[in-house]
Formats: C-alpha cells, structure tokens, sequence
C-alpha cells in the first residue's frame, strides 16, 4: 500500500549512506530499518563524526538538507537475556566403584544484561529541494553516567530548543549546545520524567471510592506512609 | 547584567543571536514579561533586559502550562489520546486531530475513504480562516485597537464555531477525526450551512481589509518591524505563515500533498520584508486561499463512506515500526512521531509543536526594537501555550 504523503526521495538511504562514507571518510553509518509501511528508515551515525555528517548534509547540493524538522529523545531500558548454553565441565563420578574424571555437557541458562541507551532522532527535511524526511539517530553509550552526545545546533538552530526539551526530558547531555537548560521543567528539577523508569512522586489525594490505578495508589501511600511512620518512631 | 538573562556561553560557530551592546550611559533594566501578563497569550515569560528602550536580552521561559502530554499518551491506547490532541492547540483542535490520525495511518498503512478527505480538509480550512482571523485580532488588540477588530474576527469565528458544535458535539474540543475516517457524516444541512458560512467570508475578509490593511496606525507598528531574514527562518526551522511571511515558498499541503490538497488550485501567498506587517498579510491572504479551497471542496464532495470499513478500532496494535506525520497546520508545521514495538500503546509519541519552534527566533526578532514593538513581535509569531508547553 503505497502512502501518498511523503515527497519521494531522489536518493535512498543506501545512497545517501553510500554519499555520506564518499565525503566523510570513516563515519561509521548503520541503516537502521523500519518495518512499518511509512517506509521511513533511518541512519545511525556515529557521535565522533556527527558534525561532520551533518554539515555535509546541510550543505550538499544535491541532498540540501537545510531545513531540520524534528528532535526527539527515545529511551531504550537495560535488556535482560536469558540464552541456552551448552556447558562441557569435569564431573568426578563413581563408575563401578572407581572413581573418575567424566566429561559431561550440560544445557545452562545464562542471563546478561544488554545496556540500555538514550537514542535522538533528527527529522531533515529540504526546503530547497522539497524532499524528505531523512531520519537521524544517535545513541549515548548507556543511560547512566555516559550520556554525551554532541549538539547539532550549530548545524542547525532549529535544534536550539528541542534539544534544550531532550536534555530536560531525558537527560541527554549535548556537548557544544550554547545554552543547555532545562526548558519545561523548573531548573531545581532532579530527574527526567520521559524515561522509561522514571517513578512519579506520591502525590496522594484522598478520594472516597478508590478503583483501579487510584486503589494502587492509594495502597502504595499507605504503604509508604507507615513505613515511614515507624521510621520515625524508631529515631524518637 | 546578571547571570540568569546573559548568555551563559556565547559560544562561536552558530547561527546565533546578534550581540547588542548598550550604548546608553545609565544602567540595564531586568524586566520579567509574563508569566501573566496580558499580550502573551497565557503564561509565556519573557525576561528582558532593556537599555532604556531598546531590548538587548531576551530569554523565553516556558513550561508553566506544561503537563507531559507526551507521557500521558504512551500510558493509554492510540485512539485514546485523540482527544487529547484537541488540547494541544485548542484553537484549530480538528487540525490537531488530522496531524495525529495522519500519522497513526502513515504508520499501519490506513486508507482514508474520498468523502472523510473532503470532510477533513473542509474542516481544516475552516478551522484555519477562524485562527488567522482571530490571530490578527489579537495583534491588533495588543497593539491597543481595543476590541473592534477582535470582535469583528469572533463574529465570523463563532459562525464557524456554531457549524462544528453542530456537528461534533464541541465547539472546540471536537475529537472528529478516527484512524481512517471520521466520526459522523456532514449532513447535507451541515454542507449547507457550511456553505453558507463560505459564501459570507469574502464580504468578511474585504470589510477586515478595509478596516485593517492600510490603516495609518496599523501600518506605523508593523511595519519594518521584527524583520526575519529568510535564511534564517530555514534554519532555525520556522514554519507556517512566519516562514511564508519572510518569501519563503514552503507549504506543505503543497510539498506533501497529503490528503487530497493536490486536487485544489490555490496560492501560496509570501511576503517580501519578513516584517510584522508582512506576516499579518500572509494570513489575510492564506484565508482568502482558503475560502477558494472550500468553494472547491464544497462543490466536488462526494457521496460515500466516511470511515474506512477494514479500519481496525478494537484492538488496535500496529505492527512494529515508526512513523513520523505532518500537516501544515494553522500555526505551522504540526507532526507527530510515533514509535511501536507492537503494543496497544505507542512505545514513543512525540508531538513537533510548531509554536515552540516557531519562538526559537524570538530574541533575534526583537533584538534592538522597544518594548512595546516585543508585545506586537510576539503577538505576529502566533502562538498556543497549551500546544508551547505540552
């Protein structure tokens, strides 16, 4: 089913992957396919040659990609996997009354943890040329303590607040933005209220006929609430 | 000049603001325009810092209206944050829903039947008339013609108010459009008197002309005002009537062609200064394009289907996959990015509000002007904090 919408790109992502190695020699660009029907694939760059890429973006004259649409943050939780794997080790086992060294292979679940990571995608799109969108990511290292990422706003100005909104929201930290602030939240704020984990505090409110997420709620304050009463009494 | 209006890092290399250096001899005035106060829409706060006069600083505040509305939608279904969507900007809530339903049918691959896409852009033509209409009242009103031009835009938005209350059951909070289709049908006494409304808006817009466009006190506060340089608007990402205004040709209901725009011959109007007064008659001028789309519409809507029969409502779970949708909104570029891993709830919704984009330039535009040029530059911008904050 073809959607009529989007401007037809004269290149594909692979060309313009393929363009964007040509001019800017060792930037690592991944495809990183879209399986739904708008058919809108993106390009993962990497953040040691983002402004590089994105000022080639902006500034060939085939691709003309002046005009930056959309920022936005995503945040991908850490994974836990659980694989089988096949195990061999040296058992000591008593056959026929002697003792000895068998090699024996056993199936073992092994869990690991995938980190997770905070991803911004740019929505470009040509003002000039009338096409689009080409979509951009780039991804933090994890969502803890590695959460730079360098600001494409002195490519793009339009990057200006947005980035200011996914810095607050998120917590990506942009290096070389001109002035990271919090811009929704107020700047005494904590914690980053888009991510995945974020838990939102105990504003309890009485009401007469709990139900549902108001009667989870309110169990949860509760629960909180005489826990922290012992807390107390334990301190007197 | 204290720490919390400068610029914390001028740093070189970016399309940044000019730097204005005071050349009066007595001392800078910090000035918090807002959050209450009455030209900025509702609770926007500009702090200024003036050197008499003459702004030198200005730094937008926002988020007093904020309630993350992007969070609230990726706790619930997708359907059920259409009506949500109206809240957004609650002035053209039916664009709103056709930028959101856009996207979710980009995502699944959703057909729209002719009749919804005639009804869709009926609505969104009017919808945009009575916002341009009442935007330019409000500037007028901030520039202290009290009430005659806002009321003369409101008789003419209530009319159009009163056709969609007649039809979706709201004034302004419609929640009209579905994945696929719409909610109801336009009967044919809808069609009526929506083309009634139609056959009465070229008398309208000639009498606002008339009352307005070269007026001596209008033309004195607008003009040459807040001018916008074209390479800059594109680079900062402006849209809508702004970008238009400074002689940019980019409308993307004729980029996209989304929905069934390429169907209906109208111009694209542009300015030539980028000024204020070039931006009001953008919008004086898209509504006149707009009444030719309507007359069009009007005349060539089908009979039909509203809603696409295989749309899936109950259960609705889109396949993996992301999607991102716009629409030329009143006010600009209106899209909406979504992500799915295949749940009923969208692992990410993200809405590109264009009056927060369209407010990057601000301290660009207002730079060395007065204070009280900052009131009507601000007011020319057309913003909605509902849809600034989220």
């Amino acid at each position: 089913m073809a959607y009529t919408g989007d401007n037809p790109l004269m290149k594909t992502v692979e060309e313009i992957k393929a363009a964007i190695e040509a001019a800017v020699p060792g930037a690592g660009v991944d495809i990183i396919s879209n399986p739904s029907v708008s058919g809108q694939h993106s390009l993962l760059i990497a953040q040691s040659h983002a402004l590089q890429v994105a000022q080639f973006l902006r500034d060939d004259t085939e691709l003309a990609l002046d005009y930056l649409s959309n920022v936005t943050g995503v945040d991908y939780l850490d994974k836990e996997i659980s694989e089988k794997v096949k195990v061999t080790r040296t058992v000591t086992k008593t056959v026929d009354g002697v003792e000895q060294q068998v090699e024996e292979t056993v199936d073992e679940t092994r869990k690991r943890v995938e980190p997770g990571y905070l991803e911004t995608v740019y929505h470009l799109f040509s003002v000039a040329k009338k096409h689009g969108p080409v979509v951009l990511r780039m991804r933090t290292v994890n969502r803890t303590d590695q959460v730079e990422m360098p600001s494409l706003t002195p490519i793009w100005r339009g990057a200006e607040l947005q980035e200011r909104e996914v810095f607050d929201l998120y917590g990506v930290v942009f290096t070389g933005h001109p002035d990271l602030r919090r811009l929704l939240m107020w700047d005494e704020f904590k914690d980053h209220p888009m991510r995945k984990d974020y838990v939102e505090p105990d504003d309890f409110e009485y009401e007469p006929t709990p139900h549902d997420q108001v009667l989870e709620r309110a169990k949860q304050h509760a629960a909180s609430e005489s826990a922290s009463i012992q807390e107390g009494a334990e301190t007197r | 000049m204290t720490p919390s209006i400068a610029h914390p890092d001028r740093v070189e290399g970016w399309n940044r603001p000019p730097i204005i250096e005071p050349d009066g001899e007595g001392e800078l005035l910090e000035v918090a325009m807002g959050p209450h106060h009455p030209s900025t829409h509702g609770v926007f706060r500009m702090d200024v810092a003036l050197d008499g006069e003459r702004v030198i600083r200005l730094k937008p505040v926002f988020g007093y209206l904020h309630r993350n509305h992007e969070k609230i939608a990726e706790g619930t279904s997708y359907l059920a944050s259409m009506p949500y969507t109206d809240r957004l900007d609650y002035f053209c809530s039916l664009t709103n829903n056709w930028a959101y339903a856009l996207a979710v049918e980009k995502l699944v691959g959703q057909q729209v039947p002719e009749r919804a896409e005639y009804i869709r852009v009926i609505l969104a033509e009017l919808t945009r008339i009575q916002n341009h209409a009442s935007t330019i009242g409000f500037l007028t009103q901030e520039m202290g013609a009290s009430g005659t031009p806002l009321m003369y835009a409101f008789r003419e938005r209530e009319k159009i108010l009163d056709l969609f209350e007649q039809l979706t059951g709201s004034r302004m909070m419609c929640n009209y459009m579905r994945f696929g289709g719409c909610r109801v049908d336009m009967s044919a006494a809808h069609l009526d008197s929506a083309r009634k409304i139609v056959a009465g808006l070229p008398g309208f817009i000639d009498e606002f002309e008339a009352l307005l466009s070269t007026n001596e006190i209008l033309m004195a506060r607008c003009q040459g005002i807040g001018k916008l340089k074209p390479e800059l608007a594109i680079n900062a990402g402006v849209s809508g009537p702004m970008l238009r205004a400074s002689g940019v040709d980019y409308d993307i209901r004729k980029v996209d062609h989304y929905g069934i725009y390429d169907r209906f011959k109208f111009r694209v109007p542009l300015g030539d200064h980028g000024d204020v007064y070039d931006r009001y008659m953008v919008r004086v001028l898209e509504m006149r394009e707009s009444v030719t789309i309507l007359e069009q519409a009007l005349k060539d809507i089908p009979a039909g289907p509203i809603m696409d029969p295989k749309a899936k409502i109950r259960g609705f779970r889109p396949k993996p996959g992301e999607a991102y949708g716009r629409i030329e909104a009143p006010k600009g570029e209106l899209g909406f990015y979504l992500i799915s891993d295949g749940t009923p709830n969208p692992y990410r919704y993200r809405v590109r509000p264009p009056s927060l984009i369209n407010l990057t330039v601000l301290e660009d535009m207002c730079l060395g002007e007065s204070v009280a040029d900052v009131v009507v530059i601000f007011g020319s911008v057309d913003i909605v904090l509902g849809e600034v904050d989220r």
